[in-house]
């Protein structure tokens, strides 16, 4: 076992954890958060999306001992005092899911793509979540929700522990 | 899936990374971004007992200018390779090829030296490494020593490095000035290149006067179209007179048959990007 600590939404967490133990693994089963979940096998789907130090990773692609001495942010932290985080926000809105499975790894994406090119054109936010899939929606509303929470103003996109 | 239990150390130089892989008794992986790795473990491909994570070692990050060459650490991630002002300066091969690899969150986590140890034929940092006449620095028990990209790639998932030893850095002689430009041919989003084409060009008065093109996904490992190269010296950077001088681009490939397209095609597909890449090259 190896012991780790780790910043999850703001709370800090030290565990003994198997080297093996991925990190989507780490935040369902030890600290609790089953916001985030694993669609794949292959890394593909980008469904287990999260925040690491303030940067979007899949989360099922890095081991939780990597993670030691690092911040996360799951789709659990972003809401404040009940309410919703401008992306969930405009994902609402704008109709932008169906079964809902995609919508965690979506929203993390969609804050990343924001904080990286706060005004992107439209083709800009297909390219910039080519890494989610979404069985669903056929994209149309996702693209929309995105593009229309860059418009609304202030998505408050800080980097780690900071104002998301 | 959940990969088979290991050992784990993240040593913090790579002088401790070096002595944790000298253990013979044990089947160890180094650990880079992790994003071929973990699928590979998620999917039990490999079962090793250790990992040695060389992510905590500061020494292998970062990119600096040395004058006439730039020196980038094998763990600066494709993010950091991408947006970096030094590489699209004086390597915008290499800066557009690295754009043009999965995703953006695989992009944060996934490293310049990863892609070239891993050597997927299909991979797209291995064409603009050999397209720039890089040199990549490995350590090992013995110390450190320099190979050139054309005799760093010896087959499909296999180079220079050995099981013992660690990519530290990639050299890469400044081509400030050239065009350059990577034509990825894929089908779907995030998908691995059927086949690509990096070409860095040099333009001189309208005619070009230096060219170096590199082919991905067209054998086992990167080639070289130096057919190409010679006949593009002194012509004109247009048109007719670029697609006739790609057109021998396949010349000497052995690409592969596969679910995306047959050798053939990919022959096809070889000159038709050639000329593509090395005219948008030629045009910034
Ligand atoms: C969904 C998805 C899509 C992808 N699409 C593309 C694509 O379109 N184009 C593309 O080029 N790549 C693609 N990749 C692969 C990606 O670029 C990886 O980042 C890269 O292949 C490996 O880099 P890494 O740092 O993650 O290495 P790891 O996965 O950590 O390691 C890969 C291999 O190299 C060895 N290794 C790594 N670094 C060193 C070193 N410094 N010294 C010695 N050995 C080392 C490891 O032991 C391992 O065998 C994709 C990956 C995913 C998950
Ligand atoms: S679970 Fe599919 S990418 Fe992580
Ligand atoms: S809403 Fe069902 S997968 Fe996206």
């Amino acid at each position: 076992m190896a012991q780790i600590s780790i910043k999850v939404d703001g709370v800090e967490y030290a565990d003994a954890v198997e080297p093996r133990t991925l990190l989507v693994h780490y935040l369902r089963d030890q600290v609790g958060k089953t916001g985030t979940v694993v669609g794949c096998d292959t890394s593909n789907c980008g469904s287990c999306t999260v925040h690491l130090d303030g940067t979007s990773v899949k989360s099922c692609t890095v081991l939780a001992v990597q993670a030691d001495g690092h911040e996360v942010t799951t789709i659990e932290g972003l809401a404040k005092d009940g309410e919703l985080h401008p992306m969930q926000q405009a994902f609402h809105e704008n109709h932008a899911l169906q079964c809902g499975f995609c919508t965690p790894g979506m929203v993390m994406q969609s804050i990343d793509l924001l904080r990286d090119n706060p005004s992107p054109t439209e083709e800009e936010v297909r390219h910039g979540l080519e890494g989610n899939l979404c069985r669903c929606t056929g994209y149309q509303n996702i693209v929309k929700a995105v593009l229309a929470a860059a418009e609304s103003a202030p998505v408050r996109i800080g980097t780690a522990g900071g104002t998301l | 899936m959940i990969p088979v239990a290991f050992d784990y150390t993240a040593p913090s130089s790579v002088a401790d990374a070096v002595s944790a892989l000298g253990s013979d008794s044990e089947e160890i992986k180094v650990l880079a971004g992790g994003q071929s790795l973990i699928p590979v473990l998620r999917l039990r491909l490999a079962a090793p007992t250790l990992l040695v994570d060389i992510g905590r070692i500061p020494e292998l990050r970062g990119i600096t200018d040395e004058g006439d060459a730039l020196v980038i650490g094998a763990m600066t991630t494709h993010a950091e390779v991408a947006d970096s002002d030094l590489v699209k300066e004086h390597a915008g091969v290499l800066a557009k090829a690295t754009e043009a690899v999965a995703d953006p969150q695989v992009r944060h986590r996934g490293t310049l030296g990863g892609s070239l140890v891993h050597a997927d034929p299909a991979g797209d940092l291995p064409a603009p490494i050999l397209a720039l006449d890089a040199e990549l620095v490995i350590a090992g028990a013995d110390g450190e020593r320099t190979v050139p990209a054309a005799n760093f790639f010896h087959d499909m998932f296999a180079t220079a490095v050995g099981d013992r030893e660690i990519l530290t850095k990639v050299r890469i002689p400044k081509h400030t000035g050239w065009g350059a430009h990577y034509e990825k041919f894929t089908r779907v989003a995030q998908q691995w290149s059927i086949v690509a084409v990096a070409a860095t060009v040099k333009v001189d008065g309208g005619s070009i006067s230096a060219a170096k093109v590199a082919l991905t996904n067209m054998g086992a490992t990167p080639i070289r179209a130096t057919g190409v190269e010679q006949a593009l010296l002194g012509r004109a950077a247009a048109g007719d007179t670029v697609k006739q001088a790609a057109s021998s681009a396949a010349e000497g490939t052995n690409p592969p048959t596969d679910t995306n397209g047959d050798a053939s095609y990919r022959r096809h597909l070889a000159n038709v990007l050639t000329g593509r890449a090395v005219l948008a090259a030629a045009a910034n």
